[in-house]
């Protein structure tokens, strides 16, 4: 009799929330597929993919918005690479002096809220011209992205064996040849789930954006929030979705690198 | 951190040969880096707050302050109420799932579970609050749910696109973050006091909140103040998912520099926010420091 109310009881608790998790999503899903679907219907009327030929269609703005936005987080992991991976090689191989300092200067994007300075520096940026070009939606999505970036980074190196690296420099290596072609690629894995993530934050990224990208870059999320805000649920359904994929994919693969040994270092 | 330190001290020093250019080859590698956190980050932060204590011809003066609590007063109140609360019932889920997945007794809920929590924990905002937006309305499968299986009356209700749409998209998004950070810190920790305590006859809730949320604190702090922090920072949620009075200052922010060109309030307001945020961050080392102090 127990178990079979403790059953009752999981299950129940488990259905809730997987209903508080999937329903929203599933909502979604149906507003991405209904043509017709108003008030006090609990279904829409009428489904088909009419809208999703909007958004596809070759003149559509979401499409070329698409390419913008990926466009934007290439040259942003690129970016956020360049500086992160020296960067964390300084503060995971390295003596570096003034480490506290620096690492507090690197962290600060992540704590103070970002949307007084995204505006001033959509100001600063509009006195050098880099307002609503693709040049300075790249830079603030980088400083956001970097923080991270170098974090990961930092981790990648520190977990390289220094006896690989010794056998390279006995072997008559030189450092730099050293770190290119031994320490470089050991810490591959770590770098390429930072440029992931890096990625993908700026593929989502919607404030900056929203102050510095205005009004000639305009990026997947600014079109779906200016879709959503316009009442075009189906729109702003699909291009949520094009922007759900990776982020879910990307959940679904880290699951392996979160690890509880490299969570348990947090704090 | 730690584990990169020791990694310096252990593989570095036997190649070491010049101290000096070697510090200094480090400094250059974080330089470009730091360059444009500095650039990027502080300076906009620096004129952020001279803005705010200057007048639009530069003159120093708290009328920006005057005019921002004149108007924005029950904004400010209102964001305050909205994250904290929200940061609470984060922090009760996150114990809640973590201390499931550790001490639940029925092998396929706890690895159910553990696949299902973490489903938003990369989604952007945007996405959740277009999500909630339909979800939540009066229309939204929530209400038709309920209706459906009788337990309220879909035309009586007025869905919950406001300040409680905020809070439940807040939460849904954020805590698949910090659970995972606590289940993290939990299942690290030493299983022995657990078992020892079950031995004893200590039920699951008690195990939950007097062995393993007391040891994992330092880490739900963490998760916690970068979860309120974020918060503070989402201006599409609130636009998104109530659109009237009272709102969170990050809208208003936007609305003074788009509508009015007025940095000075605006620049205000973001003064708030950083003290709001900087009230976390006091709340997060106060912790640190009474915990160092403890036997």
């Amino acid at each position: 009799m127990k178990p079979a109310l403790g059953w009752l009881l999981h299950g129940g608790l488990l259905g809730l929330l997987a209903f508080a998790i999937f329903g929203p999503l599933a909502n979604l899903v149906l507003w991405a597929v209904a043509i017709q679907w108003y008030f006090p219907h609990k279904l829409p009327l009428t489904y088909g993919f009419r809208y999703w030929y909007d958004v596809f269609k070759p003149t559509s703005d979401a499409l070329a918005s698409l390419g913008t936005s990926i466009e934007i987080a290439t040259i942003t992991v690129i970016v956020c690479l360049l500086l992160a991976i020296p960067a964390g090689y300084a503060l995971g191989r390295r003596l570096l002096p003034g480490r506290g300092v620096i690492l507090l200067i690197l962290l600060l994007p992540q704590a103070f809220p970002s949307v007084a300075i995204y505006f001033n520096i959509a100001r600063l940026f509009y006195l050098v011209g880099l307002n609503g070009t693709i040049a300075g939606v790249v830079l603030v999505h980088a400083v956001h992205g970097l923080v991270i970036a170098v974090w990961i980074a930092a981790a990648a190196f520190a977990a390289v064996d220094a006896e690989l690296e010794l056998a390279a420099r006995n072997l008559g290596a030189s450092g730099l040849r050293t770190a290119l072609t031994v320490t470089l690629p050991l810490a591959a894995p770590g770098l390429m789930a930072a440029a992931i993530f890096v990625f993908l934050e700026s593929l989502d990224e919607f404030t900056g954006t929203y102050f510095v990208g205005v009004p000639d870059v305009t990026t997947l999320p600014l079109i779906m929030f200016t879709a959503s805000l316009a009442g075009n649920y189906q729109i702003a359904a699909i291009t949520a979705l094009i922007l759900l994929v990776p982020s879910i994919a990307f959940m679904l693969l880290i699951e392996r690198f979160l690890n509880t040994e490299m969570l348990a270092k947090v704090g | 951190m730690n584990s990169a330190a020791s990694g310096v001290q252990g593989g570095r020093r036997p190649v070491e040969k010049h101290p000096s250019s070697d510090r200094a080859l480090s400094l250059l590698l974080v330089g470009p880096a730091v360059a444009v956190v500095l650039a990027l980050f502080v300076y906009p932060l620096g004129y952020s707050l001279i803005s705010a204590f200057t007048t639009r011809d530069g003159q120093p003066s708290l009328d920006n302050f005057i005019k921002t609590f004149e108007l924005y007063g029950t904004d400010i109140l209102f964001t305050l109420v909205i994250v904290t609360v929200s940061t609470v019932l984060i922090g009760l889920l996150a114990a809640a799932i973590g201390g499931y997945l550790v001490l639940g007794t029925h092998p396929a809920a706890v690895t159910m579970l553990r696949w299902l929590y973490r489903w938003p924990l990369f989604i952007p905002f945007i996405v959740a609050a277009q999500c909630m937006r339909t979800f939540l309305a009066k229309n939204g499968m929530l209400n038709n749910t309920l209706d459906s299986l009788g337990l309220v009356d879909v035309t009586a209700l007025s869905g919950l696109l406001d300040w409680r749409g905020i809070i439940v998209t807040f939460v849904w998004k954020e805590t698949p973050f910090v659970a995972l950070l606590v289940s993290g810190a939990m299942a690290a920790l030493d299983r022995a006091s657990i078992e020892a305590a079950r031995n004893l006859g200590a039920g699951g809730l008690r195990i939950l909140f007097e062995i393993l949320l007391p040891q994992v604190g330092g880490v739900m702090t963490v998760g916690l103040v970068l979860a309120f922090v974020t918060m503070l920072s989402v201006l599409s949620v609130p636009i998104m998912i109530s659109g009237g009075a009272p709102t969170m200052i990050t809208v208003d922010m936007a609305f003074r520099v788009n509508s009015y060109s007025d940095y000075g309030v605006a620049n205000a307001l973001g003064f708030v926010s950083y003290l709001i945020a900087g009230l976390a961050a006091w709340v997060y080392i106060r912790r640190n420091v009474a915990g160092e102090g403890a036997p």
